[in-house]
Formats: C-alpha cells, sequence, structure tokens
C-alpha cells in the first residue's frame, strides 16, 4: 500500500501520532533549557519556570507539524503546490487561482486590520505576502508575454543604474524640496551594504568558483583594515596609497596561509582556515604594542578627492572651497559611497574577467572534480593558491575600506560570525552567482537592519522583546533551511561557464557527499 | 619539578574533558565523513542541561551530592541525546547525497542556531555554579609549592576512563557497534549486508551527544562557570585532538585529547597564557599539513 492509497482515517491517525511525538521531542528539548530560566540572585543562580512559554513552543510544534502532515506532506493537492508553481513555467489550474485568491485575500484582511489598529507589523507581514505573490504573478505574466527578452541583464542593468544614480537623485531632491529625509542613514545603511556586497564577491571566488570553503575570510577583511590603521597613524600615508598596498598584503597573507594548507581536503581545509582567522583576531587583541590589543587603532584618515579633504576646518584647498559649494557633511559620506560602490563594481568585473581566462576555467573545473582536474594536469595547489589569494586581495581592499569608514578598528569587529555571515550572503545567494550574491547581501544586510527596529514586534510580545537578539538566531535557521530546501542558493545558481554539450547535469549534482 | 607535576595533572584533567568531545566528532567523521560542526555546541547545551539539572534538583531537595550528581548525569546524557538525533534529523540526514560542502554548511549554521538559542533561552551572561566537589589530596610539597591533586580531577579523570572502556567494549562487542563499524567501511555495502545505515548513523550522533554532556557536567564543575559560548573554542580544540589523534579512531581520540590538553596547559604555565589558544590551533594545522592521518589514523584512499 503507498502513501496514496491510505484512506483519510489512516492519513489522519499516522499525521497525528507523527505530530504527537515530534511535540513530545519539542518537550524533552526545551523542557529545561526553555522551560526554566537560570537567574541571578543574592544567593547564587536560582531557576525560574517559565511553564507558559514551553507550553506555548510545544502545541505551537505539535499543529505546525499536524498541519503540515495533513496539507502539505500528505495531501493530494499540497497547498505549498501553487506558490512552487510561481516559480516554474507549470500552467495553473483552477485550484491554484482558488488558493491564491483566498491567500490574497487574507493577506489583505491582515493588512487592513493592520492599519486600522495601527500595528505596523501586520501591515509587513501582509505586504510582504502580497508582494511575493503580486512579483510571482507578474513574473509569470511577463515570462509569457515576452519569452525572450534578456531579463537577467535588464534587471543587472537596472541595478547598476539605481546603484550609481542614488545617491546623487536622492541628495539633489532633498537640497531642493528640504523634505527632511534621513539622507545620513541612508547613505550609512547603503555603503554598509555595498560592503558586504564586496566582500560576497570577494569570498564567491574562493567558495563559489574555486569550491574552497574558506571560514577565516574574515581574517583577510582584518590584514587590509589593519594595514591601512597602522601604515596611516605611524606613517601618515593616506587612503589612496594605502589601498593597493593593503590588497596586496592581504594577498600575501592569503599566499603564506594558504601555501601549507591548500593541499588539504574540503572540509580539513575549512577547519584550518577558521583556525587561522582566530588566530589572526587572538594576535591583534593580545599584540598591544602595535595594534593596541583590545582598543584598536583609532584616528584613522578619511580617503580625500583628488588630494581635496572633506573639512570645514581643515587650512589649505578642501572640496567646498574648490567647488564653490557651501559645507556639507553628507559629501564625504556620497563620496564614501561611490568609493565602495567602485571597488564593489570592480571586483565583480575582475571575477567577470577572470572566469573567462585559463586559471579561472581551471577554478571551476576543480569546483567540480578535483580528481579529474588533476588528472587533466592542471597544477591545483597553483590554481588554489590564486583563487585563494584573489579571494584574500578582494578582502583586504574591503578592509580597508572598512578602516577608513569607522575611523577605528579592533579585533571585535573581526569574529567568526563576520566570516559566517558573509558566508552565509555567498551560499544564499547561490554559490558562483555574482547577481545571487549581491541581492542576498541587500536581502540579508537589509532584513537585518529592518529586524533592529521594528517596534510593531514589540507591540506582539512585549517592551521587553529585543528583536535584535534574534537576528542570528534566524540567520542560522535561514542558513539551514536554505541549504535543506535549495542547496544551490536560494537566489540562483551558476552552472559551469563552458560544457562540451547540453548542460544536463553537473558532475556536483551526481557526486555523492564524502568522496568528492 | 613539583610544578611540572602539578601542570602535568591539572593538563591531563583538561585533556580527559577534551577527549570526550573529541569522540563525537571522531565517530561522526568516520561514519559519514563529515565534520560535525555543531558537535562543540551540543556540548554546551549538554553542560547548561546539566547546569538547570541541578538547580532543579537543588530546588526540591535532592541535596545528596551524590545521588544528584547520578542524576543529573542521567538526565544530561538523554536530554543532550536528543539534542544530537534532532541536529542530526533536521540538518544532516535531509543532506545525504548531496554535495560534500553542503552538510559543512548547515552544520555552521546549526552551531549559529544552538549558540544563539541559548543565549536567547537563559541570557549572555556568565552562570557561576558552587563549588560541588571541594577537597583534595596534597601529593608532596617542595620548597613552599604543594603539589595537589583535588578531589574533582581525579572524578574527572576516573569518569572520563570509565566511560571510554565501556565505549570501547561497546564499539566492539556489540551489534550497534559492528554496524557502525560497518558502516565506516563502506555505507552501501553495509546497507546491502542489512545494516540500517540511517539507524546506525542517528544512533551515532546521539552516542557522541551523550558523551559530550558527559564532558559538559565535568566541564561545569571543574570550572564552575559557563556561558553560551564554551563550545566554540572547546569545540575546536576537541576537533584538533580528534584530527591529532587519527580522524575516525577512537582511543586516537583519547590519546589526541591528553596531547592537546597537555600542550595548551603546559604553554599556559611556562609561555604565556594569552596566546594558549593560538597554540592549539597552531597545533592543528601543523598536524593537518605533516601527519594528515594522525597518530593513530588509517592512511586514506582517494576514490574516484
Amino acid at each position: 500500500m503507498t502513501e496514496t492509497d491510505k484512506t483519510r482515517d489512516q492519513k489522519l491517525v499516522s499525521a497525528l501520532s507523527d505530530s504527537l511525538l515530534a511535540a513530545i521531542i519539542a518537550f524533552a528539548l526545551f523542557s529545561l533549557v526553555l522551560g526554566l530560566r537560570t537567574v541571578d540572585s543574592a544567593t547564587g543562580l536560582t531557576l525560574l519556570p517559565r511553564p507558559g512559554l514551553l507550553a506555548t513552543v510545544v502545541v505551537i510544534v505539535f499543529f505546525g507539524r499536524l498541519a503540515l502532515n495533513l496539507f502539505v506532506w500528505q495531501a493530494h493537492y499540497p497547498l505549498t503546490a501553487p506558490f512552487a508553481k510561481l516559480f516554474t513555467s507549470e500552467p495553473f489550474d483552477k485550484r491554484d487561482l482558488m488558493t491564491f485568491s483566498v491567500t490574497l485575500a487574507l493577506a489583505a484582511t491582515v493588512v487592513v486590520t493592520g492599519f486600522v489598529l495601527g500595528a505596523a507589523i501586520y501591515g509587513l507581514l501582509g505586504t510582504v505576502v502580497l508582494l511575493f505573490i503580486g512579483l510571482g504573478l507578474l513574473r509569470r505574466v511577463v515570462l509569457e508575454r515576452f519569452p525572450s527578452l534578456p531579463y537577467a541583464q535588464i534587471f543587472i542593468a537596472g541595478g547598476i543604474a539605481f546603484a550609481l544614480f542614488f545617491p546623487i537623485v536622492t541628495y539633489t531632491i532633498e537640497s531642493a524640496f528640504r523634505l527632511g529625509l534621513p539622507l545620513r542613514y541612508w547613505f550609512d545603511l547603503s555603503i554598509l551594504i555595498l560592503t558586504y556586497v564586496m566582500l560576497g564577491w570577494g569570498l564567491n571566488i574562493v567558495v563559489g568558483l574555486a569550491g574552497l570553503l574558506d571560514l577565516g575570510y574574515v581574517a583577510f577583511y582584518a590584514v587590509g583594515a589593519y594595514t591601512f590603521a597602522l601604515l596611516a597613524t605611524h606613517f601618515g600615508l593616506g587612503f589612496w596609497i594605502c589601498l593597493p598596498i593593503a590588497g596586496a598584503a592581504a594577498a600575501l597573507w592569503g599566499i603564506i596561509l594558504g601555501f601549507p594548507v591548500l593541499r588539504l581536503r574540503g572540509d580539513y581545509l575549512a577547519i584550518v582556515t577558521l583556525a587561522f582567522g582566530e588566530i589572526v583576531r587572538i594576535v591583534l587583541l593580545n599584540w598591544t604594542d602595535v595594534t593596541g590589543g583590545p582598543n584598536g587603532v583609532a584616528g584613522i584618515p578619511k580617503p580625500t578627492f583628488f588630494g581635496l579633504p572633506f573639512s570645514p576646518f581643515a587650512e589649505g584647498m578642501t572640496f567646498s572651497k574648490f567647488f564653490g559649494v557651501p559645507y556639507d557633511g553628507l559629501h564625504a559620506l556620497i563620496f564614501l559611497y561611490y568609493v565602495i560602490l567602485v571597488l564593489a563594481l570592480l571586483t565583480n568585473l575582475v571575477t567577470l574577467r577572470l572566469r573567462r581566462l585559463p586559471v579561472g576555467r581551471a577554478w571551476e573545473a576543480m569546483r567540480e572534480d578535483e580528481i579529474a582536474c588533476r588528472s587533466l594536469g592542471i597544477n591545483t595547489t597553483v590554481t588554489k593558491l590564486s583563487a585563494f589569494a584573489t579571494g584574500a586581495m578582494f578582502g583586504g581592499l574591503a578592509g580597508c575600506f572598512f578602516a577608513t569608514r569607522q575611523g577605528f578598528v579592533s579585533p571585535e569587529s573581526f569574529t567568526f560570525i563576520e566570516s559566517a555571515i558573509i558566508l552565509a550572503i555567498v551560499v544564499l545567494g547561490g554559490m558562483g552567482s555574482q547577481l545571487g550574491v549581491a541581492i542576498a547581501a541587500v536581502v540579508m544586510v537589509g532584513g537585518f537592519e529592518a529586524l533592529r527596529h521594528t517596534a510593531g514586534l514589540q507591540a506582539i510580545f512585549g517592551s521587553d522583546f529585543d528583536p535584535s537578539l534574534y537576528r542570528m538566531l534566524l540567520f542560522g535557521i535561514a542558513m539551514v533551511g536554505i541549504m535543506v530546501w535549495r542547496p544551490r542558493g536560494l537566489v540562483s545558481y551558476r552552472a559551469p561557464t563552458i560544457t562540451l554539450q547540453d548542460a544536463d547535469t553537473i558532475s556536483g549534482d551526481l557526486v555523492r557527499q564524502g568522496r568528492g | 619539578m613539583a610544578y611540572f607535576l602539578q601542570q602535568l595533572i591539572n593538563g591531563v584533567t583538561l585533556g580527559s574533558i577534551y577527549g570526550l568531545i573529541a569522540i563525537g566528532y571522531t565517530m561522526v567523521y568516520g561514519i559519514i565523513g563529515m565534520i560535525n560542526f555543531a558537535h562543540g555546541d551540543i556540548f554546551m547545551v549538554g553542560a547548561f542541561i546539566a547546569l538547570i539539572a541541578f538547580l532543579a534538583l537543588t530546588a526540591i531537595g535532592v541535596t545528596a551530592v551524590p545521588l544528584a550528581l547520578l542524576l543529573v548525569l542521567i538526565i544530561a546524557i538523554g536530554l543532550t541525546a536528543i539534542w544530537g538525533w534532532t541536529v542530526e534529523r533536521v540538518a544532516y540526514r535531509p543532506l545525504r547525497g548531496s554535495f560534500r560542502l553542503a552538510p559543512l554548511i548547515t552544520a555552521i549554521g546549526m552551531s549559529i542556531v544552538l549558540q544563539n538559542f541559548i543565549q536567547i533561552a537563559q541570557g549572555a551572561r556568565v552562570k557561576p555554579l558552587q563549588p560541588v566537589i571541594t577537597g583534595g589530596y596534597e601529593l608532596f610539597q617542595q620548597g613552599s609549592f604543594t603539589v595537589i591533586v583535588s578531589n574533582i580531577q581525579i572524578l574527572i579523570v576516573a569518569t572520563t576512563f570509565l566511560v571510554m572502556g565501556a565505549f570501547w567494549l561497546m564499539i566492539n562487542r556489540t551489534a550497534l557497534g559492528r554496524s557502525q563499524r560497518a558502516c565506516e567501511q563502506d555505507r552501501l555495502m553495509a546497507a546491502l549486508s542489512g545494516v540500517d545505515v540511517d539507524r546506525t548513523i542517528s544512533l551515532t550522533f546521539v552516542l557522541g551527544a551523550g558523551l559530550a554532556a558527559v564532558a559538559g557536567l565535568l566541564y561545569l564543575l571543574y570550572y564552575g562557570v559557563i556561558d553560551f559560548f564554551i563550545g566554540f573554542i572547546v569545540g575546536i580544540k576537541a576537533f584538533t585532538a580528534a584530527v591529532f589523534g587519527g580522524i575516525g579512531s577512537i582511543p586516537g581520540a583519547m590519546l589526541g585529547g591528553l596531547v592537546i590538553g597537555l600542550i595548551e596547559t603546559f604553554w599556559s604555565a611556562y609561555f604565556t597564557i594569552e596566546y594558549k589558544d593560538v597554540a592549539a590551533f597552531s597545533m592543528l594545522a601543523i598536524v593537518l599539513i605533516f601527519f594528515p592521518t594522525g597518530l593513530l589514523g588509517r592512511p586514506e584512499v582517494e576514490k574516484v
């Protein structure tokens, strides 16, 4: 008897018992660590029971699992099917359209309720659902009308144009109409996002193209940042001289660290790079004479505009005096924005070019099958080392920029979590895909930022609810979830640049885990 | 000499704890060829479960220390084993047969999840516990320096060797141990000869988590303070120990644990305490580069 032959009752019974089991396991998992809270008191630690919370979690697990069992996993018509169809080209049937209209109606109700109650979070949730379905439907309609337009190119061109004109246009509008836009915040956030885009693209060379899992990427970011910080504070060198030096120093460190470890296999390499990342951080933290230890290095200069500083007080020529405009703190910020934009696009351009060179081909070949690669006479050590050094160089450039933007560096900025965030951006974007990495960086950093100040969440969970605490939790869940559901990345997946014939499947999909 | 002996005792104690955790890494690596990056955090969860169980038992009036510790040990092993099982079921089993970096990435994700879950559920502050087992023996005196072996150190080393012995018997003498070794050698062939591979792998995680819980309890009793971040550093060191001893080899994990514990303790005692982690991590790199098969490991043959 197969799954589909089961009667309704049998299905219900198996769904119920499965959900009950899940609830029991959830109870066992959470009984102590969630049901009892350790609290500091005068006599040492005491326990605060939280039966309500524990019960809530167990009930949610039970009903969530039951709903999934009944409506998705065991159903003839899984409720998720029409939503999955949005991203394929299968035709919709009546039932799908019914599901969509019900969902849309529900989402609209939620939005309206949120609007009436004045709780932004309902509006946000409903809008996300509306946007998801709306965009999916729009995509289907447009694709059916104009099947042969170069969508990816249009999207990329649009994105680059937006990135190029965004600060100029908003700044002009603001200075013309004085709308009170939070420009400083917008620019700061977009600079942050672009820094992660650049780091993601840099790591993408190592992880996405060459298939080497580097868990210590942040070490090169740190090397770049500290190179500039120390050169600037000790020798008074400027940003533009130090930028290539920082890149070269990071690449050098990439080679020094990479040379001994690159003979290792994938997961050993991952652990050793992680260890190196930690070593770099511990040295920065404890070598107080040079790095300032936990206090870091402060007083790092800002970049100049072809020798013109951004300052209201500086002696001699400044940016505002030269162009005869009144001094505005935003000028320096807009300049920083363009610096990081150019650096990021440079990373992308170099990657795209390198991918067409023999070395890039060798990287991709190595990612797909290292043994085949070696059999064909490619020197895998040199190939790995070049990928490692190139990735490290871009990490160093980004680090140099980070130092100048912050004006201050300390070892705290270079923890393992930072490496994990960059890795997650690459993984979620689809390893090897440039566009995917950029989108993932925008979504993740932007999403993090959105979590930082949502007063609406506090309206639901109480005023002592701190959403930023949940950022890393969500982040880890996303990493696991996306690997389980879409192992080749959420946004897109880059197939090898060249294949002999039609690329049906690539070996990476066929290689069994454990031997590859 | 006295100082050296004291450090030797401290090092063996620390090394026993590392060895217990290292077994979890080495078993999982041996059987499915992946680094269970979240294992260090399973150890951390185990330590928290032990702490909370101990406090709860004290609160309901179980104050006799031996009884309380025995109950805590059972509770911690049981609940941590369920955590280990769940992690495998959620994050690794769906990816069996995927490309080889995939489970490593979910393992990192799982590690982040566990750390942050405990941070949210129990708070970020360090959790102190008053010393439960006090006292010790003065071995001998040299000048003004007295070599002491404390009761807790004796307990840790004794427990470790007891658990290790039981474990070794289990691997070599029981049906489960046999199917584990079969899966380690050839998973497909083991499945064809009637071994339930998924169940064996699940049980491997359960056993590894159980040992990690023992290590967590011992760590809690030894240091008297834990926080949500202990799993990261201890995990990497235990992994180093597993690699050092030869990954896949259970006596090797124990040996590697002792070596790493001794290196760390002597480095702190004779050089600088700030760089003790650097010493352990450098050891990892050196071992991997020069002895990739470790002390007791078998050379690995790469197959296409």
